[in-house]
């Protein structure tokens, strides 16, 4: 018997040349609990699927490195080989029949048969279900986790999210040969006393010699039961420490590093900030799904850049589709001492206001029509510009023309020309397009979301610099949402970082990784909590 | 300019330039003038009248015309090609026979017929406008179950409708309309003879023609407003018509009512062409023809212009003029109207399984 349940050596992957993970090895005990903690993108999800033999990696190239069970080599390539050498997967995004009851849903697949007319005929497809065998197995899997009190014929579809995340761990360990169980996030749709019983039941598990192998960000969990630590940020594995060697701030920091050196421009002028409000937004909540926003306030002082950041699902890309009433919301707008409206994007953009969406191809973009287009429709539908009256208003195509080609030229789009359809052209491009139709509406304050997500490095700088020159060329007033802090911090005035919906604080850029750490693990407002 | 053409560019080889022509004009279109080209052929060596082909030719453009343009409004902002159009057909239809019962004859019967019919029209569109919205994502099929069951419906009406024209009524009398209705003492051919002339032995059917080119140059007009670009945002992005402040829901309601208003101009314009006002089961399957056409003239799902129409009108119109003289020597007589059905549907079902064409397919 080896030392180690698993083990995987050196695993590398890169996606079309962009390395994800650049040598990462763990080790987990029998019995043990392992965590990986790191950002958003920071490789967790990946070394995951890479234990799974999730076809996404075989796809695109496999993955260098070794995996070990038990000291034996393994190759894992299908999910399937994954099952098969015991390693179970709890997935972030439930993968349940909504449909079935919890018994079938935890015997999928797997279900007890016996034999019938039909089948002795036709073959073991066709067997009968055994559902009172099914419904014992699945009710010893329910106990074993402390859920005496559910019926296991219930349906899945209308249990509680919580539940839901049990019934997914029900069906991994009521697999005999399940030895290792992977929770990846497995706490971020609980609330906080889910998440206690969830850890408890994941020390009984571990008890019973599963190991255990936790994926989250949220620090103090991690601390609480997990026996060893391994950090990622940016494909690296910036640290392996036993808890005893770990603290919530110095994980935070870890995780949180310094990964870019200033992008903006150094040379350029100090950005034009004043102490005057420009808009002032109270109580501000947004039903976007996955982005909710619970009762946020903040302010944007005139001519500032904001970052706002915070980890995937707190709310930070909700703040501005609530403000450009993309998503329904409530709360209050003070633009420039006057209310804005909610809900209604209309009076948003001709207040002066201008968004750059995070999902550039499905709102930012009409992507089957041409670069001039893209940047002029906005403004005309809202500004009436570039239309000429001739009775009815008609588009003015020379104005539009002459305007795509100076934007062309000011922001060095690379393309065919003004009519080329924005389908073809690179991310970065589309980014500058983007942002070139917010321009076009001259507004005081632009909310820019993830500008540069999904667009190469090279390209990620330019944009940058676009945004610093709009502030300190135009006075226009920036706020950047974005998952990257390190982009922030090279460009931003002030960041605020977004926990659970809510403001948890503001901090200059050149504040330390710990302070960061902490407020994007929502440290802040757990400890305030303890305090009351 | 010249250092954007070309950029980042690789040059391309002969061979694939000739690709790229053909991608561009579409493989359908391809085939349809290929076979249409083998079809006059075969008309030249069956010994058909040119001269007299043409002038069908030239008269069914013109007559089929509007009926095709209806589409534009409606996949332009974004419910796709209307297969609700007998809504508008039978408004038309409605109001051409209260123009007869009204005894209305020539220019001023036609006119009558057109901007009544486009009112009750725009009404109809309108409130199936606001259902549509209703079943977001499903227009095609729902309003291919609404046209239908709009022409069973009316059918109960023109045998209900108490008109007492004698051309309308049956001649043996009781109540009811006929099925097919003569318009030549009223409209017909007001506008196929007006200003028309021969040339070549060739009948140019002058006024349809330009009233079609009106009617072209109407809505290439529309397209080019404020209000027609807002509409082709929301055809080609909800999401992004939203985040520009448009009301998406509002849009796509002129949508409907502007297609509805064409559909019933569009039919006034046929059978003042045809001479002929067809009645219940006739408007039955005229989506299909319209939705096919417009579709061959290059249009898809979610993208159709005026030249897409005026296209697609001549080559499906073509095809029908010519293939029914040939089939009808050469195999057996019905065989037109197979070919007919067989290319609509055809070029239909085609264009439903390109649909990823409008949408993301990454």
């Amino acid at each position: 018997m080896a030392a180690y349940r698993l083990e995987m050596r050196d695993i590398q992957k890169e996606y079309f040349g962009n390395r994800v993970l650049k040598g990462v090895s763990i080790r987990v005990e029998p019995g043990k609990i392992y965590s990986i903690v790191g950002e958003n993108g920071a490789g967790k999800s990946t070394l995951m699927n890479i234990l799974f033999g999730m076809p996404v990696i075989h796809n695109t190239g496999g993955f260098s490195g070794e995996i070990l069970m038990d000291g034996n080599p393994v190759r894992i390539s299908s999910p399937q080989d994954a099952v098969d050498l015991g390693i179970g997967m709890v997935h972030q995004e439930f993968m349940l029949l909504p449909g079935f009851s919890i018994a079938e849903n935890i015997k999928l697949n797997r279900e007890i048969t016996f034999p019938n007319m039909v089948s002795r005929l036709f073959g073991s497809r066709l067997q009968s279900l055994d559902i009172p065998a099914m419904r014992r197995d699945s009710r010893k899997a329910l106990d074993r986790l402390g859920l005496s009190t559910l019926d296991e014929m219930l349906p899945v579809a209308g249990l509680p999210v919580g539940y839901m995340q049990f019934v997914e761990i029900a069906r991994e360990i009521d697999k005999e040969k399940t030895k290792i169980l992977v929770l990846d996030e497995p706490t971020a749709v609980l609330t906080e006393s889910e998440a206690e019983v969830l850890l408890a039941t994941m020390r009984r598990l571990a008890g019973e010699g599963i190991s255990i192998l936790f994926i989250t960000h949220r620090l103090d969990e991690v601390l609480a039961v997990s026996e060893d630590i391994t950090v990622l940020r940016d494909g690296e594995q910036v640290a392996t420490l036993k808890t005893g060697e770990a603290s919530v701030s110095r994980l935070a920091e870890l995780m949180v590093g310094r990964k870019l050196e200033a992008v903006g421009c150094d040379a350029c002028a100090p950005s034009p900030k004043g102490d005057k409000t420009l808009l002032k937004i109270e109580d501000l909540r947004v039903d976007m799904p996955g982005e909710r926003v619970r009762g946020l306030d903040l302010d944007v002082y005139e001519g500032e850049i904001l970052g706002v950041g915070g980890l995937a699902g707190h709310g930070k890309i909700g703040i501005a589709n609530g403000v450009l009433g993309m998503y329904p919301a409530e709360g209050k707008l003070i633009l420039d001492g006057k209310e804005l409206p909610l809900n209604n994007a209309l009076e948003a953009l001709r207040s002066g206001m201008a968004f750059v969406s995070e999902d550039r191809r499905g709102v930012g973009l009409l992507l089957d029509e041409s670069i001039e287009t893209n940047m002029t429709v906005t403004a005309m539908q809202c500004q009436e510009k570039f239309l000429r009256r001739m009775g009815i208003s008609l588009a003015d195509g020379g104005a539009i023309r002459r305007h795509a080609l100076k934007m062309i030229r000011d922001l060095d789009i690379r393309c065919t020309g003004p009519e080329q359809i924005v389908r073809r052209l690179s991310g970065g491009n589309q980014q500058k397009v983007c942002i070139a139709k917010a321009i076009t509406l001259e507004p005081r304050l632009i909310f820019v979301s993830e500008p540069t997500r999904g667009i190469d490095v090279g390209a990620k700088k330019i944009v940058l610099d676009l945004l610093v020159r709009l502030n300190r060329e135009m006075g226009v007033t920036v706020v950047i949402t974005s998952s990257e802090l390190a982009e922030l911090r090279s460009i931003c005035d002030r960041i605020a970082i977004i926990y659970n919906g809510k403001l948890e604080g503001v901090l200059p850029p050149d504040a330390s990784d710990v302070d960061f750490g902490l407020l994007m693990a929502g440290e802040m407002s757990h400890s305030r909590k303890e305090a009351s | 300019m010249a250092d954007l053409e070309n950029n980042g560019l690789p040059r391309e080889s002969m061979g694939e330039r000739i690709r790229e022509v053909i991608k561009d004009f579409g493989i359908p279109r391809f085939i349809i003038l290929g076979f249409l080209i083998l079809l006059i052929v075969a008309a030249k060596v069956l010994g058909l009248s040119m001269p007299q082909l043409l002038g069908s030719i030239l008269t069914r453009f013109g007559m089929n015309g509007i009926l095709v343009l209806a589409m534009i409004p409606a996949i332009q902002s974004g419910t796709g090609p209307n297969f609700v159009l007998p809504l508008g057909i039978t408004c038309g239809i409605v109001a051409m026979t209260l123009s007869i019962e009204l005894d209305m004859t020539g220019l001023s019967a036609f006119l009558f017929s057109a901007g009544f019919g486009a009112l009750l029209a725009g009404i109809a569109g309108y409130f199936y406008g606001v259902f549509q919205n209703k079943v977001k994502g499903q227009e095609m099929t729902v309003g291919t179950y609404v046209g239908f069951s709009v022409v069973s419906l009316m059918c109960i009406f023109w045998t209900l409708v108490p008109f007492k024209s004698p051309e309308m009524i049956w001649p043996y009398g009781g109540s009811g309309l006929r099925v097919t209705i003569t318009l030549e003492k009223r409209f017909a051919g007001v506008l196929d003879n007006l200003f028309s002339f021969d040339v070549m032995g060739v009948t140019v059917p002058t006024g349809l023609l330009l009233f079609f080119a009106l009617f072209c140059v109407l809505t290439w007009l529309y397209m080019r407003s404020k209000s027609g670009i807002a509409m082709m945002m929301v055809g080609s992005n909800p999401r992004f018509a939203e985040s520009a402040g448009l009301n998406v829901n509002r849009l796509r309601v002129l949508g409907s009512v502007l297609s509805q208003m064409l559909a019933a101009v569009g039919i006034v314009v046929y059978a003042e062409s045809y001479g002929f006002l067809q009645l219940y089961m006739g408007p039955l399957f005229m989506a299909f023809f319209a939705v096919a056409s417009i579709l061959i003239g290059g249009a898809s799902l979610k993208r159709a212009t005026v030249t897409h129409a005026v296209i697609g009108t001549f080559l499906f119109q073509s095809i029908l003029v010519v293939s029914m003289p040939v089939a009808n020597l050469v195999v057996a007589d019905n065989l037109a109207d197979v070919v007919r059905i067989i290319i609509s549907n055809g070029i239909i079902l085609y264009a439903l399984t390109r649909k990823e064409a409008g949408v993301d397919v990454r």
